[in-house]
């Protein structure tokens, strides 16, 4: 072994890292040389020196209560799975319950919104009385196309006078009048005719309600108020033309009667 | 998320890491060479280790936590933290407590800061290697796992470094 090897080799021998031939071979050049056993001297003193002067530092106090408390804080994580979990369940009841009250509710919603109106109800009311009395003989009850014929009939049946008027100029002959009951109630039915077509005006006393117009079954539907009194016009006639009869009537019962 | 930690998990980590705070700390001080990116270092390694505790598997603790320190020193210099610089080392003596002769402590001051100063003008490479071998003395072999290098490497920059702190404190050797 030469010198250049020796010192390559010098600090693993120093730290005892060499294997034994070779720590064997560099121990039989340090003998003969001095120059190599001088390097290799002042290679052990500067080991000593760091040993003896080189700063070890230590961790301040301060670090390892930061530490400690950096590691607590890391702590949280672990309930978090199960706290979440438990949030999750707790949102799926609350979604469960909320599904559950929406879909009550849009039951409730639909039952109501099929359940007729009391409009609808009197429509149909109506129009199966139409309809009845189309069949032979329940037309009507007093027949006459003298409306001081037909008006003085129904005193005493009706808890009201059904205002009467003749539009038989107007092209609706009156044909009678007769006692029908709706909405548990007793109400006037005058019976008009226009052409062919039979018109049945039911009447009875009630607040202000705005005009309707409907279909029913194929028949038309016309109601309106006037004079506290409702109006409900029934018939087969187009709808047009049940709305010109409405507009003769109702001007007749606006003008002097 | 495959594993949570728990309270034991948290005590078991503070058992095997803590008792070498003291080893992680000399070796972020001497590789940031100041106190305060020490600190910092060493709270970010330990929080590194103990997220990765799972990876850990038996053996030497202090040569698995210097590993990590190590390597959470090179990525925060990758990642830009800029390295101070040198510092003075002035601080750092002030720790070293020595008794007797004040001529003699004075001395013994001057010398371990020279010493010290000629050990922080190491590059890091040759700094770590010989931090690890005289103050931790750790073998060679694990010397190369912790600076994940070869065992060759390790034997050469350990020479190579020991004659760079040698010619560094030739001048002052005269006055010695």
């Amino acid at each position: 072994m030469n010198c250049q090897q020796t010192q390559e080799l010098m600090s693993a021998y120093l730290d005892a890292e060499l294997d034994a031939s070779a720590a064997l071979r560099l121990q039989e050049h340090l003998d003969g040389c001095d120059g190599c056993r001088a390097a290799m001297t002042e290679l052990e003193a500067l080991q000593d020196r760091i040993a003896a002067q080189a700063s070890q530092h230590q961790a301040p106090p301060h670090l390892r209560h930061r530490i400690q408390s950096a590691l607590a804080a890391q702590r949280p994580t672990p309930p978090r799975p199960a706290k979440r979990q438990k949030t999750w369940s707790w949102a799926w009841i609350n979604l469960g319950l909320a599904t559950m009250a929406s879909t009550a509710f849009a039951v409730t919603l639909s039952l109501y919104l099929n359940q007729p109106s009391t409009d609808t109800l009197i429509e149909q009311e109506l129009v199966a009385s139409h309809f009845r009395a189309l069949m032979p003989n329940h037309l009507a009850d007093v027949a006459s196309t003298d409306q001081h014929t037909v008006k003085p009939w129904f005193a005493g049946k009706l808890d009201f006078s059904p205002p009467l008027h003749d539009l038989a100029a107007e092209g609706y002959p009156l044909i009678g009048g007769r006692l029908d009951y709706v909405q548990q109630r007793p109400v006037a039915a005058l019976v008009y005719r226009h052409r062919q077509h039979i018109i049945n005006v039911y009447i009875w006393p009630s607040a202000p309600h705005g005009t309707r117009q409907g279909q029913r079954q194929g028949f038309q539907v016309l109601r309106w108020t006037q004079e506290g009194m409702m109006f409900y016009a029934v018939s087969d006639l187009n709808p047009q033309e049940l709305a010109d009869f409405a507009r003769e009537l109702r001007a007749k019962a606006a003008g002097p009667m | 998320m495959d594993k949570y930690l728990d309270d034991d998990d948290t005590a078991r980590f503070e058992a095997m890491a803590m008792p070498h705070l003291d080893a992680a700390y000399n070796l972020a001080r001497w590789l940031t060479r100041n106190e305060h990116d020490a600190d910092d270092l060493v709270q970010n390694a330990y929080l590194r280790a103990f997220r990765f505790a799972g990876g850990f598997r038996g053996g030497d603790a202090r040569a698995w936590l210097l590993t990590i320190v190590r390597h959470t020193y090179y990525t925060a210099l990758r990642d830009g933290q800029a390295e101070r610089g040198d510092v003075s080392f002035d601080e750092a003596l002030h720790d070293q407590e020595d008794g007797g002769d004040p001529a003699d402590l004075i001395a013994s001051h001057d010398a371990s800061r020279t010493l010290n100063a000629a050990l922080a003008r190491l590059p890091t490479a040759f700094r770590e290697v010989l931090v690890l071998k005289e103050m931790d003395e750790l073998s060679y072999k694990q010397i190369a796992e912790v600076t994940d290098a070869p065992i060759g490497t390790v034997m050469s920059r350990l020479a190579r470094a020991r004659q760079m702190l040698l010619s560094y404190l030739k001048p002052d050797a005269a006055g010695e």
